[in-house]
């Protein structure tokens, strides 16, 4: 029983054209009728039938007019929650906003928690707990790019993709079972060979959607970028012209960064956490030195490297250790930036060049070259990637499918170790719960159906 | 009809087919008067269709009723004529013991031991009514009147309840093996609360011995070291008397069955019962499956003192002359002659989800049901649930609690909650894949699960529990020994690890560590051991699989243990589930059905999502929160 009608601003809490509150629960009629007064229409909103919407004015509870507005009334279970619900889309603002739910909640209404439509409609059976996993990803992310991969779940590519595995595990189950169940009838033997065939699969299935996890956490907490480069090449510098705003301390003194600064800005869809490192040289400086040694830790654990080189001075020692850092790197995605390009070229550009696949010139002093990071960023995060088509996968669901993994793998080296069926099926057994859990399904029954719809057995 | 009291019973069964047979002998072995019905006194543990015990998954039920103290592995013992061990090296949670058994003997044997015992009257009549007030079972009336009281009946009637039999196009009402089916007790049933529904079920053809060619057929011989179904059966002097044969349909077979299918009743609708999927007429498997350009059937002797074979895997419902023809189109049948047709039979059955786990119906209190009329089919599956509604009748006379087992205790316990909890839309057949603790629930270990239970309720002697304390305590030891011994790595040790396929130890290894290697047993490690001691053969089996399968049973344990834990959280029993907001209407309708005792009851309903198991999860933590305040 959800004894309370919850509300809360449905869009972002920023100025814009129009806000939504939605107000969903057994009484959220009730409340729309005694803050809305329509002006399109006789009937109070709840009078009114599911899916229509009425024009009209939202008053305070003193009855202060505070705005005018589109309300659109929704009936159990035909809204997002499956309850009775009613949206009041009104003048953006935050101010006009807030005092609208302000009303809401003064005519009886309670704040809504996180999630709390979405868990509502998940309980009321709205939504498979994929779906569901996937809504609360998307109220959470913060780039669009994100949003778009989210939404990707909710129409059922991650379930569909998980249910793939789960049907190549389940027919494999239902072939055991039969064998196993019918040794009078004329089954074909299930070979280790066969078995492990189709466990290889599916465990590469299982892996390859599991991977998907990685990306989208990069989408969805940002990339996690470490900009590198000899002392006073203007790391700041460009990390206060990603930034907008003075965050480092900046001066022409080499050595001035010490410790990692971070900060998230976001260019376009992508969002960057950016570390501004300690510039990377030897140093007899104890605080510098550790702040370098930082540095370099950071190095191997970033998603990103934006390294960055003085146009205006030679390369030297620390630029040619920089440049052999990034290239025994695997997995990082790296950007060589030459920085100072308003300044007289003095750097060997080549060597630059045939060390890096992305290179760009800026002038972060100037303000120069932000588009042609994002581009570069668009190109190594979102084109590159085929990041819009991956499927998402969140930490519980990355949780199941490595168990999932887990067992199978298992099962792989007991098969050939020579270990019997029946020890074999509890493991496959346990692996098909893992992918059942994600997709809502349980494992004996579906099995049992596999075996009769493409089985004949019987004496 | 002049209606005239004969007696008092304790408790009453109606029907002696393998379901009643159990009820009746488990419960007036726990001391209580009880009486057994059946229509006819020849037809009491009869065969009708299959003259064999045992087999995958209905073996491991054999078994466990053995280990409870039920009757049928004791008796399938006595009177089987060949007997294999299914599924061998397919691993030890299947191996799966199926004989072939003398359909009259065991018929003719089951009946003396009932006739032998204690607290049990064995009644031929035809029980027509049940008489129940106030929701409580008062006593039963035959169709010639005669009224007895009793406080408990057990309903077992299998096929015989409204029972039609389908040959082509002629029907008539009878019940299986030409016996008289039972008219009135539908009605009666219907009357105090039982909700009725019709299943169909099939059986071949019999024919004569001489009219086959044994020269043209694959023959299957049994075991050469055979192994009883009962744990108090001494493993010496059983033997194969008979052996069976292996035949194949071909394409005319199957063009003879399609181009008469039309004469089928099954085809034509004039049946309306539901019939199993697992256990399909040949005509259903021909169709359905019309890729198989063949289907294996078993040709296996009724019995010693008969020429009688049957034909396993051909049931059929089609018309007579047509099975002839089909019949004879397979090699080493050409010249068939068929002594009892084959047909396909209708009868009444409840729907379990109206039952307990205790096999009592939920609203009629002292009403048991048992075997096919709680919709299952197969032997074992009957007396398996004979036993538990025959032992909770007499538990419930004596005033002592009932008992249930749970899913991970036994084959049993699974086919009862599958039964209750998950209901069954065609005859439920129990099969290995049923359970998910296949680990645990050998054929080998059903004592070690049940027999301390079966010591408990009653029907396990002082002197048979004792010996079966001091099997495992045997067990244990020798198993503790063996994860403490250590043996050196010798050539010899090596020269058979090697011939095994498996690495060679360079130094000294436990011998529990070799034994899990899945080349090497128990029994090839013995040369090595210098402090092995002779053991029985029950007390090695034991050793050598707990060793070996030991990290998958812990495995399986943690699953029972997370189970276990949804199982405590206990549902009240008076709920209305339209009360709880948030369930979807199906689970609302289904939960209201089954009225699951606890939440891991109810994740196991079909319909009852896992959102739907949220809600209740979440609903269950709210009323703790409010009776707190």
């Amino acid at each position: 029983m959800q004894e309370n009608t919850i509300a809360a601003i449905s869009t972002p809490r920023a100025a814009g054209g129009i806000s939504m509150i939605r107000i969903s629960g057994e009484n959220a009629l009730g409340i729309a009728d005694m803050l809305f007064k329509p002006i399109s229409r006789k009937e109070k909103p709840s009078e009114m039938d599911g899916y229509t919407c009425a024009y009209g004015r939202v008053f305070s509870k003193d009855g202060e007019e505070l705005d005018d507005c589109i309300l659109t009334v929704f009936r159990a279970p035909r809204s997002y929650t499956g309850e009775d619900a009613a949206e009041i889309s009104c003048h953006g603002g935050i101010f006009i906003t807030e005092r609208v739910l302000r009303a809401v909640y003064d005519c009886g209404a309670v704040p809504a928690g996180a999630g709390e439509f979405t868990k509502r409609a998940f309980l009321n059976g709205k939504l498979s707990l994929t779906q569901a996993e996937a809504v609360m990803d998307i109220i959470s992310a913060e780039g669009k790019a994100f949003y778009r991969r989210a939404a990707n779940v909710k129409d059922g590519a991650l379930f569909k993709s998980i249910k793939a595995c789960s049907d190549k595990l389940l027919g494999l189950l239902g072939e055991l079972d039969a064998w196993v169940d019918y040794p009078d009838e004329d089954i074909p033997e299930v070979s280790p060979e066969n078995m492990n065939t189709v466990l290889a699969e599916t465990l590469y299935e299982i892996r390859k959607i599991s991977a998907g996890y990685d990306n989208t956490r990069i989408l969805k907490s940002g990339i996690d970028t470490v900009i590198a480069g000899k002392p006073n090449v203007g790391k700041s510098t460009l990390m206060n012209l990603l930034a907008g705003t003075e965050k480092s301390i900046v001066t022409d003194i080499p050595g001035t960064t010490r410790d990692i600064v971070e900060e998230s800005v976001r260019l376009g869809d992508i969002v960057l956490r950016l570390s501004d490192t300690a510039g990377l040289r030897e140093t007899e400086d104890i605080v510098e030195g550790a702040g370098i040694e930082k540095a370099r830790r950071r190095l191997e654990t970033a998603d990103l490297i934006i390294a960055v080189f003085d146009n205006s001075a030679a390369l030297n020692d620390d630029d040619m250790r920089l440049i052999e850092s990034c290239k025994s790197l695997s997995g990082v995605k790296v950007i060589a930036c030459i920085n100072k390009s308003d300044k007289n070229s003095v750097i060997d550009k080549n060597i630059i060049i045939n060390s890096f696949d992305n290179v760009i010139e800026i002038s972060a002093e100037m303000g120069d070259g932000k588009d042609l990071l994002q581009d570069v960023l668009y190109k190594l995060f979102v084109t590159d990637s085929n990041i819009y088509n991956d499927i998402s996968v969140n930490e519980r669901q990355k949780q199941c499918l490595d168990n999932a993994g887990k067992c199978i793998e298992e099962a792989m080296t007991a098969i050939s170790s020579g270990t019997t069926l029946d020890a074999i099926n509890i493991i496959l057994d346990e692996a098909q719960n893992y992918l059942l859990e994600l997709t809502g399904e349980r494992a004996s029954e579906a099995v049992i159906n596999e075996v009769f719809s493409h089985f004949c057995v019987g004496k | 009809m002049e209606k005239y009291f004969i007696d008092d019973y304790d408790v009453a069964v109606i029907g002696a087919g393998h379901a009643g047979v159990e009820a009746a002998l488990a419960s007036a072995r726990l001391g209580v008067k009880t009486a057994l019905f059946t229509i006819s006194l020849d037809a009491i543990a009869n065969m009708p269709c299959n003259p064999s015990i045992g087999g995958t998954a209905k073996g491991h039920l054999v078994r466990e009723i053995d280990a409870l103290g039920g009757q049928m592995g004791k008796s399938a013992d006595k009177c089987f004529i060949q007997s294999r061990m299914l599924n061998r090296g397919k691993g030890p949670a299947v191996h799966s013991l199926r004989v072939q058994a003398d359909r009259v003997k065991y018929h003719e044997y089951m009946k003396k031991v009932c006739e032998d015992q204690k607290n049990l009257d064995i009644k031929q009549a035809e029980v027509a009514e049940i008489i129940a007030e106030n929701g409580a079972v008062k006593g039963i009336v035959t169709a010639l009147g005669a009224c007895y009281n009793v406080k408990k009946v057990i309903v077992a009637t299998g096929t015989y309840l409204k029972g039609v039999i389908h040959v082509g196009e002629v029907s008539y009402e009878s019940g299986p093996d030409a016996t008289l089916p039972a008219r009135y007790l539908s009605a009666s049933l219907e009357s105090i609360g039982v909700k009725l529904r019709r299943f169909k079920t099939g059986t071949p053809s019999r024919v004569h011995k001489r009219s086959i060619d044994f020269s043209r057929l694959e023959r299957q011989d049994g075991d050469e070291d055979i192994q009883p179904f009962s744990f108090e059966t001494p493993r010496e002097g059983l033997e194969n008397i008979v052996s069976c044969y292996v035949a194949y349909t071909n394409e005319e077979t199957h063009r003879v069955i399609k181009e008469n299918i039309h004469r089928s009743p099954l085809y034509s609708g004039r049946i309306h019962g539901v019939g199993p999927r697992y256990c399909p007429s040949i005509e259903d498997k021909i169709m359905r499956f019309t890729e198989r350009p063949r289907h294996q059937l078993f040709i296996e002797p009724m019995g010693l003192t008969t020429d009688e074979y049957y034909l396993q895997g051909m049931s059929s419902s089609l018309p007579e002359d047509v099975q002839l023809k089909f019949l004879r189109t397979i090699k080493g049948l050409e010249n068939v002659e068929v002594m009892r047709n084959a047909y396909a039979i209708e009868y009444d059955c409840c729907d379990p989800q109206d039952l307990r786990h205790t096999l009592e119906f939920k609203n009629i209190s002292g009403l048991y049901g048992a075997g096919q009329f709680n919709g299952t089919s197969g032997y074992e599956e009957a007396a398996a649930q004979g036993l538990i509604a025959g032992i909770n009748a007499a538990l419930s006379v004596l005033g002592r609690e009932q008992i249930t087992l749970p899913r991970s205790s036994s084959y049993i316990g699974t086919l009862i909650d599958d039964l209750v909890i998950k209901g069954c839309s065609d005859p439920y057949r129990m099969m290995t894949g049923r359970s998910e603790y296949r680990l645990l629930l050998r054929q080998d270990n059903a004592d070690e699960r049940l027999t301390p239970i079966g010591h408990e309720i009653g029907l396990i002697s002082d002197e048979r529990y004792e010996a079966f304390l001091k099997k495992w305590e045997q067990i244990n030891a020798e198993i503790e020994r063996i994860k403490k011994k250590t043996v050196s790595p010798t050539p010899e040790l090596n020269a058979m690890l090697e011939s095994r396929g498996t690495a060679p130890v360079s130094t000294g290894i436990r011998l529990s560590e070799l034994i899990k290697r899945p080349q090497i047993s128990y029994e090839d490690t013995a040369p090595f051991d210098d402090e092995r001691k002779p053991l029985p053969y029950e007390v090695c089996e034991q050793v050598g699989l707990r060793i070996e399968y030991d990290g998958y049973i812990a495995r399986q344990l943690m699953e029972v243990e997370h189970v276990r834990k949804l199982e405590e959280k206990k549902l009240p029993a008076d709920i209305d589930y339209k009360d709880i907001e948030g369930l979807s209407l199906e689970a609302i309708e289904k939960l209201n059905k089954v009225r699951p005792e606890n939440i891991g009851q109810a994740g196991r309903i079909s319909g009852v999502s896992p959102a739907d198991v949220s809600v209740l999860v979440i609903w269950l933590s709210k009323q703790r929160g409010s009776a707190q305040k």
